[in-house]
């Protein structure tokens, strides 16, 4: 019934995959393969075989002797998706001989099986399939990758402990770094705790020695107080533009003596670093380890800059540093790949309404925890209430605030339980208190983890399971006057609980950055439905994403870990060293390109492309396409009123051809009559 | 045919959000009626009108055309060329006698398998409300087409 589209009869050879019982199960998948090899003979099928896993070696193998034997200059696999396996079967047709771009994968697993349930209905979704990966194959040409030279150079977006890493990976393998932190110093969420679990190192023990090489690399480029502003480029050669913020402090002169900061009359009150608890000066450096240790000037709240005159830190500084005109600077870098490790923001507890905090004074955030049990936080590391004297008797900490909860986010945050138990070790430790964990269930994955929950069960904590319902100072009962009372279902003894205690510490889930989708829409990638970066593949891929010369680390993939997000960081980076040794890259050969003969000159491509990569020769009034800038999204193909635009890898005649081949025009029989 | 119509529906989807979607669907065993085939485009902005018009003369029902949410474009800003062509689409169908509500524009990331599971079925279920495309019978170069229609239109709806 179609016309012959095959006119120099290829001889297309056509694979089905049983992907065990994954696609076998719903699909007849031995009747597909042998109706292709029937119906779809005039099409130019000249072998149709199903196989029990064609991604095997011996199923790949099937293809490359086929290839040799029947000389097929065609390959269609029905199997998986083309974002799983499209490079397997292409290099099998390779390894035959064939060009890798002569075979087609359709997916009748992801589209078919596992979506369908009417196993007939799903075995002729299958061949119309199968039918439009033969039409489509067709007309496919035989193409070459485009390979595309590597910037040795990186950028990491984000100083925490992924972003360190990765940086510190980059260039001690001998390449140029820079690292983008918003902070005025990089150290991110880390430098902000006491102790580590399970170990119980001291976090900043650990974490300063990596901010001082990191701040004193030669490859590394520290770029502190600073945003990412413009991303242009692709993989291999990024254009990214960063703004420096104005630090009113010339880093040339500055020795860090700190002496501005002592000396400057204004306190504020710390929400970043202290978390509220404590104050900072107008200029500051965040923490005495920051790295770098110039101070910055916080514009809003500096006297001078709001009522005219002060300049303290200016008169007392010896070395002349500060600088009250100095400006934001655009700084221009150019990078072959990226990663991104910007991390999370706690979740609000204020949100949580009935749990008090905001309006209980002794309700504390796990962050305003860490702050009070470090030794050089504003307590020096004495866990008191809120008035700052008295220690507390009987602590409550309760786990998965804002986590597994349908209210707010669905997903457990996964270090909670172990800040929930490292908490309970450390009030027990300094202030010998009765401390309550109140948790739906514990979870001490990982290494010595869980030898960690044992021993803050042996040390007398009490575990309590069951969400907490509220926290209330409205005593009802003897005992509970001037308390915090923590109300409770006990689900192992079945029994309503009311316990009086003198501190609650939330233990608060992760959440992504208030501004992630900002972030991911600035480098061209995707957050999943709760907001956190999605990575290329959750399982074998999770460092990379959609976007290639991408790559992301840490809580900005999903809540994690120190240990996992250092992993993390490090995995990015070998990545990308992978790369920057090949020096190229092999990308996918889907480009625009315009035919001279057919183009009228009309000039609508022109504005169509969001990379500029249609000029215009006036002289010759015909558009041409920059292979180089050209991205392959097929806008400029689609518009194109004359045809004079062809776009490699998704041709007209390839989408048209694949149209007619799932609509079956070229089987005798009508579909309706079969779905009957 | 039998006592219901079982509509063809021809999706378009993008490389990058609604193809990952349909991936994501798969892997999660999310269910959706099978009346849909996809076809794979690198971007929603690649979909030429020419290909809309093939899929309903070819044997389509419907077609739905579904990409990134404005502002997640993976090339920056190609699907608002996208649905600036589908509403001119909708319009020149609409004056060649065929209903608008039979092409549908549908935004699905790569994390929304669900949705687009769910924009499926709903899209599905519209287009059996529709019934099967009749195209006007107005003469056809090579006189195929009618006779092509006219052998469905035999088998009682």
């Amino acid at each position: 019934m179609a016309p012959d589209t095959n006119p120099e009869k290829e001889k297309i050879g056509v694979y089905v995959c049983h992907c065990g019982t994954n696609i076998a199960g719903i699909v007849d998948v031995e009747d597909v393969a042998t109706w292709a090899g029937e119906e779809l003979k005039d099409r130019g099928v000249v072998v149709a075989r199903d196989y029990k896993f064609m991604c095997s070696s011996l199923g790949q193998e099937l293809i490359e002797n086929d290839i040799q034997e029947l000389g097929l200059t065609r390959v269609v696999v029905a199997a998986c998706s083309p974002h799983l396996h499209e490079q397997t079967f292409r290099n099998a047709s390779a390894k035959g001989g064939l060009n890798p771009y002569l075979c087609e994968l359709v997916s009748i697993r992801e589209q078919v099986s596992w979506v369908h349930t009417d196993k007939k209905a799903a075995t002729l979704k299958s061949k119309a399939i199968v039918s439009g990966g033969v039409e489509r194959v067709i007309h496919h040409e035989p193409l070459e990758p485009l390979h595309v030279p590597i910037h040795p150079a990186s950028l990491v977006v984000g100083g925490g402990i992924a972003g360190i890493q990765s940086a510190l990976e980059l260039a001690d393998a001998g390449y140029p770094v820079y690292l983008v932190e918003r902070e005025p110093s990089i150290g991110g969420h880390m430098a902000q705790f006491d102790k580590t679990f399970p170990t119980l190192d001291c976090s900043a023990c650990i974490l300063t020695p990596k901010m001082v090489s990191v701040g004193s690399h030669p490859n590394i480029t520290m770029l502190t107080w600073s945003e990412v502003e413009r991303v242009d480029g692709y993989v291999g050669n990024f254009t990214v533009t960063i703004r420096k913020k104005a630090r009113y402090v010339n880093e040339e002169l500055c020795t860090g003596c700190g002496i501005c900061q002592e000396k400057c009359p204004k306190k504020i009150i710390d929400t970043v670093y202290e978390a509220g608890l404590g104050y900072r000066k107008a200029i500051y450096t965040p923490f005495p380890q920051a790295v770098p240790k110039y101070p910055v000037l916080d514009r809003p709240n500096c006297t001078y800059f709001q009522k005219g005159t002060c300049k303290a830190c200016e008169k007392f500084c010896p070395t002349g540093a500060i600088d009250f005109t100095q400006e934001d600077e655009l700084i221009t870098v150019q990078v072959g790949n990226v990663i991104l490790a910007t991390g999370y923001d706690l979740f609000d507890a204020r949100r949580v309404s009935q749990y008090g905090y905001g309006r209980l004074a002794n309700v504390f955030t796990s962050l305003e925890f860490e702050r009070l049990s470090n030794a050089a936080g504003p307590t020096n590391g004495n866990i008191v209430l809120r008035d700052g004297v008295t220690v507390p008797k009987s602590v409550g900490i309760i786990h998965c605030v804002g986590s597994r909860d349908r209210n707010f986010n669905n997903y457990c945050s996964v270090i909670c339980c172990m800040q929930g138990l490292k908490f309970a070790h450390l009030v027990h430790e300094r202030t010998g208190a009765t401390v309550y964990n109140f948790y739906i269930d514990m979870r001490t994955a990982y290494k010595s983890y869980d030898e960690f929950y044992q021993r803050v069960l042996e040390e007398g904590t009490l575990f309590v399971r069951g969400k907490v319902a509220e926290v209330t100072d409205a005593a009802r009962l003897p005992g509970e006057e001037g308390k915090l009372i923590i109300q409770v279902e006990d689900t192992l003894v079945g029994k309503q609980r009311r316990i009086p205690v003198d501190m609650v510490v939330l233990s608060s889930g992760l959440e992504p950055r208030h501004d992630a989708k900002d972030v991911a829409h600035l480098f061209g990638i995707s957050c999943s439905s709760d907001g956190w970066l999605i990575e290329k593949h959750p399982k074998l891929d999770p460092v990379a994403t959609m976007t290639e010369g991408i790559f992301i680390a840490g809580c900005v993939q999903g809540p994690k870990d120190i240990p996992t997000s250092v992993s993390q960081g490090a995995a990015a980076s070998a990545r990308i060293l992978g790369r920057i040794q090949q020096g190229e890259i092999a990308l996918e050969p889907v480009r625009a390109s315009v035919d001279e003969a057919k183009c009228s000159g009309c000039r609508i491509c022109n504005d169509l492309c969001p990379f500029s990569a249609i000029l215009f020769h006036e002289d010759r009034m015909v558009s041409e396409i920059n292979p180089a800038l050209c991205q392959g999204c097929g806008t400029c193909v689609a518009a194109c009123p004359a045809g004079a635009i062809s776009g490699t890898g998704f041709s007209n005649e390839q989408i048209l051809s694949q149209i007619e081949g799932l609509l079956m025009l070229n089987l005798e029989h009508p579909l309706v009559a079969e779905l009957a | 045919m039998s006592e219901s119509f079982e509509p063809v529906i021809i999706g378009f989807t993008c490389n990058w959000c609604s193809y990952r979607a349909a991936d994501l669907a798969g892997t999660a065993r999310v269910k959706y009626p099978p009346n849909i085939r996809l076809i794979r485009l690198m971007c929603s902005g690649r979909l030429d009108p020419t290909f809309v018009f093939k899929a309903l003369a070819g044997g389509a029902d419907g077609v739905m055309i579904t990409g990134c949410h404005p502002g997640e474009c993976h090339y920056i800003e190609q699907n608002y060329k996208a649905l600036r062509r589908y509403l001119l689409l909708r319009r020149t169908l609409e004056g060649m006698g065929i209903e608008r509500e039979r092409v549908k524009l549908v935004w699905a990331s790569a994390a929304e398998g669900v949705k687009l599971a769910e924009e499926i079925t709903k899209f599905v279920e519209e287009i059996r409300v529709l019934g099967p495309l009749n195209w006007p019978k107005w003469p056809q170069p090579n006189g195929h087409h009618i006779e092509e229609k006219a052998k469905v239109e035999e088998v009682p709806a």
